[in-house]
């Protein structure tokens, strides 16, 4: 299968209990201090969309690195949670008792049911028609959401006030910062659940589901319904991530359940890399920050990540955590040096590759502007000439010399990180 | 009658197009059990390529150049991208396949903008053939239907009367065979990717200039493209034809009702419960595209085999 088994070990004595914790109490310690580090308004709503993100990462991945499933229709959970606790803002607003930091509850309720019925159909196939049936299922709930207005306000969606709840120690959670603090505690909180889960049962039988279902039924377990439970945990969670959504822009539309919402936490989830726990909580914080940071730059930032996506897909079916995995026995063995100079060779080939890619995407985006008679931005500080031949020459002849540096280079970078961790596999 | 005969006009070009992109799609998972989500991305290209060729050597030309671009383009995505993936598995193929449609999906607004492209039917061809009733039948409309036939014939003749088609449906069933007996096997499947992609991009040009050619067309027929495999059962060529037809019958046909799901309901005698009155007050027409997804679902939940599928999903 895709995903490598988790090297991961219940430890049994205390000490090893202390060094689990140990990133726990990091996360939490940074996630207090973040919001007064990064610069204004703009960093502290980022740091709100990052924790939102890594909760809704982490549920898709209980499904796919976990338990072998592919949710082409992920957003759907995440999108009728979002109703629900919108739903519920509503009700407090009307004058309910209803503290808002619980909201995200209905959110989470919200998931369940939604992921209990889809997944009673599609959890009953595996691999390819599962990933099928995901994809129906989300078309079919986004077409109802649209059919039923009175629901689901229609094209406009549901909007609430979050700060007219009662208030808990003075807090009313009308500032941005009150809010990050809500969302910061719930995505720790989840984060730790569904750490704990992968050490239940049912999260080491999602993972035996994965690996070999065959082997699972005859051990006497039904395949299908240990991936019906997880999905809807999966969903859950997703919710729950839908729940804070909700709360954190005050509105919720069908478009916060649409394709491009499920292809976005695909795309974080397996950059991130779907091998390791952490993966995506990684792909959520860097795809996060870069559909913010390039956004800014150039219009064309949903190409590179999904170019970034299937670059991922093709060399490095670990992803990010799966690259940084197979360094950390170097690290212990101290051989970390010998690989060094074979990476250092590869960066020229990869920059001019990248730098060829860039250039004729940007180039592409120039040349339709100054047909629709605007004036392009200029690249990196150059004004170019879209028009002009010669910088799709230059930018063609750059990717073309990048990817043959990149063959020159990478066999001898792949041979000595093979070297170096078969020396500090043997002390 | 007048306009039934204009449903069943449209529903038949319509179910033919769709055919057009489903075959190469059912042929492409029957061979290499490889579902490609970029499928209707081919038939995208095929429309925004045959816009650009057809604006500087006319629409015949794009009618024979098109498609082989978009094929030799499909080998290539078969040979130096879906290879690599393929042994890490179905879902790193079905992984890259979505990358492929998602890039695509973005390469195309890049180059041809955010709006529909100017692409029009060849003055040859823009006329009435004949009335229907009120209504003029477009000749273009008989001409995809003609060009959809002589596809479906063609590609019948080179699977069941030459050789390198024995071969292909050898490969279909038995690959592991075909392989010992001597045949090149990934050379095969190559050929039958890049064919299928070649049909999906010469779908895009006879019908891109028919409906409209916009950054959008490759999402909404990708999914009902896949509802059409399904139901006739993925690998079946006939099951690919008799579903298309379906579905487009009830496409086209429900549009033109007009009528609530209530009122439907009421005519076929059954009592509308006093919930959901939203759903009960919405048009057929508007229900319509739902339809195929729930297709797909009820069929890969019940009856994986599909229509005429030999083997389940």
């Amino acid at each position: 299968m895709l995903a490598p088994a988790h090297a991961a070990v219940a430890p049994s004595r205390a000490g090893g209990t202390a060094r689990a914790a140990l990133p726990w109490l990091l996360a939490a310690a940074l996630a207090l201090v973040l919001p007064h580090v990064v610069p204004g308004g703009f960093g502290l709503s980022l740091l709100c969309r990052m924790g939102i993100a890594i909760v809704f990462a982490l549920s898709f991945n209980m499904l796919l690195g976990q338990g072998g499933m592919l949710d082409f229709g992920h957003a759907v959970f995440l999108g009728l949670g979002g109703f629900l606790a919108m739903q519920a803002m509503k009700l407090m607003d009307a004058g309910a008792w209803l503290p808002l930091p619980v909201l995200p509850l209905a959110g989470g309720l919200g998931g369940l049911l939604a992921a209990i019925a889809a997944g009673w159909i599609a959890t009953r196939r595996a691999g390819t028609a599962f990933a099928m049936i995901t994809l129906g299922v989300a078309e079919l709930v986004i077409a109802v959401v649209l059919l039923l207005p009175g629901t689901f306000g229609g094209e406009e969606g549901l909007s609430g006030d979050r700060s007219t709840g009662p208030r808990l120690l003075g807090w009313d959670f009308g500032t941005q910062m009150q809010v990050y603090h809500l969302i910061a505690a719930w995505a720790w909180g989840c984060a730790l659940l569904m750490w704990l889960y992968t050490r239940t049962p049912l999260g080491r039988l999602a993972n035996a589901v994965r690996d070999n279902a065959e082997r699972v039924s005859f051990l006497g377990y039904d395949p299908a319904r240990i991936r019906w439970r997880v999905f809807a945990l999966s969903g859950l969670f997703a919710g729950i991530a839908g729940g804070l959504a909700a709360l954190n822009d005050e509105i919720v539309t069908a478009g916060t359940m649409g394709p491009e919402a499920s292809s976005a936490v695909l795309l974080m989830t397996f950059i991130g890399g779907i091998g390791t726990f952490w993966g995506p909580v990684l792909g959520a914080v860097l795809v996060t920050f870069l559909s913010v940071a390039l956004s800014t730059i150039t219009d064309a930032w949903q190409l590179y990540s999904g170019l970034l996506f299937v670059a991922v897909v093709v060399w490095a079916p670990g992803g990010l955590s799966g690259i940084l995995k197979a360094h950390a026995p170097l690290l212990r063995g101290g051989r970390l040096r010998g690989v060094v100079p074979g990476y250092l060779a590869c960066l020229p080939g990869l920059v001019l590759a990248v730098a060829g890619v860039g250039g004729l995407a940007e180039l592409a985006f120039r040349l339709q502007a100054v047909r629709n008679g605007a004036s392009p931005r200029p690249v990196l500080g150059m004004a170019l000439d879209p028009g002009a031949p010669w910088p799709w020459l230059v930018a063609l002849a750059l990717l073309l010399a990048g990817a043959l540096l990149l063959r020159r280079t990478a066999p001898a970078a792949r041979a000595a990180w093979q070297e170096a961790s078969a020396a500090s596999a043997v002390p | 009658m007048e306009q039934a005969t204009l449903i069943v006009l449209n529903s038949l070009v319509y179910g033919l197009l769709l055919f057009m992109l489903s075959v190469g799609l059912t042929l492409i998972f029957g061979m290499m059990g490889v579902l490609n989500l970029a499928h209707a991305s081919f038939y995208m290209l095929g429309a925004f390529l045959a816009y650009t060729v057809s604006v500087r050597l006319g629409f015949w030309a794009a009618l024979v150049v098109v498609p082989v671009m978009v094929g030799v383009l499909g080998a290539v995505v078969e040979r130096y991208g879906l290879r690599a993936v393929h042994k890490h598995g179905h879902v790193a193929e079905l992984l890259f396949t979505f990358g492929l449609a998602f890039v695509i999906g973005e390469v195309v607004p890049l180059i041809w903008g955010r709006n529909p492209v100017p692409y029009r039917v060849p003055p040859e061809l823009d006329f009435a053939l004949f009335q229907v009733g009120a209504n003029a039948y477009p000749a273009y409309r008989l001409f995809m239907m003609a060009v959809a036939v002589a596809m479906f014939l063609a590609l019948y003749l080179a699977l069941a009367r030459t050789r390198l088609g024995l071969v292909v449906r050898a490969a279909l069933t038995h690959p592991d065979m075909v392989g010992m007996l001597g045949h090149d096997v990934p050379k095969v499947f190559t050929l039958v990717f890049g064919a299928g992609c070649a049909l999906a991009g010469l779908a895009g040009v006879i019908a891109g200039n028919a409906y409209t050619t916009e950054p959008g067309m490759a999402r909404s027929l990708g999914a009902i493209v896949f509802a059409v495999v399904v139901m006739g059962g993925l690998g079946s060529i006939w099951g690919a034809l008799v579903a298309s037809l379906l579905i487009g019958f009830v496409q086209v046909g429900s549009i033109s009702l007009d009528l609530t799901v209530g009122a439907a309901l009421g005519r076929l005698g059954l009592a509308v419960p006093g919930i959901f009155t939203d759903l009960w007050s919405i048009s057929i027409a508007r229900v319509a595209p739902v339809v195929p997804y729930l297709l797909l679902v009820l069929v890969l939940a019940v009856r994986p085999r599909g229509l005429m599928g030999t083997r389940s999903a």
